[in-house]
């Protein structure tokens, strides 16, 4: 009997393990197989098996980092994400503080409407905004036409930045919102109650008491939003049909997607794959040592 | 203490409410436009043609975007329903049981959440394939069930809501361990379940990356893979722009209803304190 019990939390984990180990391990250690081989034509290169796969030890990892292009769509997304994510959560804690005021109106409205963009898909996202891009069909240009004006472009060149951080701000900034405004709620506010007597401005209160106290919460954030812009997909995959000047390499995820898929490259994706996941890993774990070192101390 | 409404907050609010209502506006209305309203009038007033524009979307290629619709809702309902079966058994083990393990198997879970994506899809892709079954509902929907932050919420939620003594004092009455699960803990587990499903729900009906890599049969998109194959036809077939942008609204619609339906189950504050740990 007592054997049995020891086994009863195994036999609860039982479904989560099994999944893991087919939809995580296994395809992690296919991808570092497949990374570390190549197709090699056998012979006179003739019939169904005159390919084989042959062991090329770390030659696919040099051939895709030596690709300018996985380099360049790094400093894209880099680029993208340093706009970003101060602009998110920039947005996100200021919305969040304004919510968090005793004397500010229509709060219910406002955190509903910020937060409605978590609702709808990036690709839809983006398709919205891709339309209100377009000269033709977008009400900004058309006031801007009317007044005289030429927009800004914001399918080519630099402003197709501009393009993509508007609308990953526009997607991300409410549902930050709501994890640091629920932080906010939870702290006493006694704690702010006597500062606000003393005549500290909210400002004041917000800057020297709030913020320090909702620090984990804003890590949070900042850790959680840092990884989904690395994983930038759908955005740009979506924008393409609009313009000619995103290519298909923009991002290196989709410099893996098209490698694989596109050109049929499936192990040099896989090692460009591999690196993605390496390099992530490596980021977050040392950002985590980092603040819990600062936290320890 | 003077209780007059601070105005510059709530403008600011308002503006932030307002940007974040335009594109759904702009959607809303441009659906109602004809194809030739849509290049010629003035977006923010609504046209005359929201009743061909669905006639005509549901008229294409036989109604597959319907189809694109009745998928996403499977795939999402069914894969969020497992997700949070799965998590609340895991977390209720993970939260419930002291056991040699217990900590690598939950850090290596957690760490399935810094696995990026597309390292994981490009492999699963083969695999499936080798096992025929790439390109099937199966191949969407099996990948999406394990979530590790469902099992990371359902470990907290099950510390916290199911006590030791009330699980101590029905094992002393004899009752089976699988049955402690169903009968005691599964019901005092449930609004977080319920919280945990919703957020499962969004992550798949709002995927993109996992359906595009796996599918190839329009027949099986979701219908955000579905809209994207339409937008690319519409690059070479602008007629096909007034389609994508009435399905765009349609396809926003359902999950706003969740959203507002279920507000109460929508505990982000669940999410905090992931850092802590």
């Amino acid at each position: 009997m007592a054997h049995t019990r020891r086994l009863v939390p195994h036999g609860f984990l039982a479904p989560a393990i099994v999944l893991f180990g087919l939809f995580f391990a296994l395809p992690i250690g296919y991808a570092a197989h497949l990374s570390l081989h190549s197709m090699q034509v056998k012979g006179l290169g003739l019939g169904r098996n005159a390919r084989e796969e042959v062991w090329v030890g770390l030659d696919n990892y040099a051939t895709a980092l030596a690709d300018p292009e996985l380099l360049a769509g790094a400093g894209r997304v880099l680029r993208y994400g340093a706009m970003l994510v101060p602009t998110m959560l920039g947005l996100a804690l200021l919305f969040a503080l304004l919510l968090d005021l005793p004397r500010t109106r229509f709060r219910a409205f406002s955190r509903l409407a910020i937060f409605l963009p978590y609702a709808v898909p990036g690709i839809i996202a983006s398709l919205l905004w891709g339309f209100l891009y377009l000269p033709s069909v977008s009400p900004g240009y058309f006031l801007l036409n009317a007044a005289g004006w030429s927009g800004p472009d914001l399918l080519h060149g630099d402003g197709l930045f501009l393009a993509l951080t508007n609308i990953s701000v526009w997607g991300g900034t409410g549902f930050n919102m709501i994890v640091i405004y629920t932080a906010l709620r939870a702290v006493p506010p006694e704690l702010y109650e006597s500062a606000r007597l003393d005549g500290c401005s909210e400002a004041q209160i917000a800057w020297r008491i709030k913020i320090p106290l909702i620090r984990p919460s804003l890590v949070l954030t900042f850790f959680f939003s840092t990884i989904a812009t690395l994983q930038v997909f759908a955005e740009p995959m979506t924008l393409r049909p609009l313009t000619n000047s995103l290519t298909f390499t923009w991002s290196p995820y989709m410099k893996v997607y098209r490698d694989a898929f596109v050109q049929g490259g499936l192990h040099s994706a896989a090692a460009t794959a591999v690196v993605i996941a390496a390099v992530t890993l490596l980021l977050s774990f040392s950002f985590l040592k980092l603040v819990n070192r600062r936290a320890a101390s | 203490m003077k209780r007059r409404t601070s105005w510059v907050p709530t403008l600011v609010l308002l503006l932030g409410a307002v940007y974040c209502l335009i594109p759904v506006l702009w959607v809303l209305m441009a659906a109602t436009k004809s194809r030739s309203e849509l290049f010629s009038t003035f977006t923010f007033l609504p046209g005359s043609g929201l009743w061909s524009n669905l006639a005509e979307l549901t008229a294409y290629r036989d109604g597959v975007y319907w189809l694109w619709m009745l998928n996403s809702a499977l795939y999402a309902g069914v894969g969020a329903l497992l997700s949070a079966v799965v998590s609340a058994v895991s977390g209720y083990a993970l939260a419930k049981f002291d056991f040699r393990g217990r900590g690598v198997i939950f850090t290596v879970i957690l760490t399935g959440v810094l696995m990026p994506p597309i390292t994981l899809a490009v492999p699963q892709y083969l695999l499936l394939a080798k096992v025929d079954l790439a390109g099937t509902y199966w191949s969407v929907l099996l990948p999406s069930i394990l979530s590790p932050y469902g099992i990371y919420l359902a470990r907290v939620y099950a510390a916290a809501a199911v006590p030791d003594e009330v699980l101590e004092a029905a094992r002393m009455d004899g009752a089976r361990e699988l049955r402690l699960f169903t009968s005691i803990a599964w019901p005092m587990m449930l609004p977080g379940l319920v919280t945990i499903f919703l957020f499962q729900f969004v992550a798949i009906w709002n995927n993109f990356l996992l359906p595009y890599v796996m599918l190839a049969d329009d027949g099986t998109f979701p219908v955000t893979v579905g809209l994207y194959s339409l937008l690319q036809q519409g690059a070479s077939r602008p007629a096909l722009y007034t389609l994508v942008i009435t399905g765009a609204l349609l396809s926003i619609i359902p999950l706003i209803a969740l959203f507002l339906g279920l507000q109460r189950y929508w505990r982000v504050d669940l999410l905090s304190g992931v850092v802590k740990s």
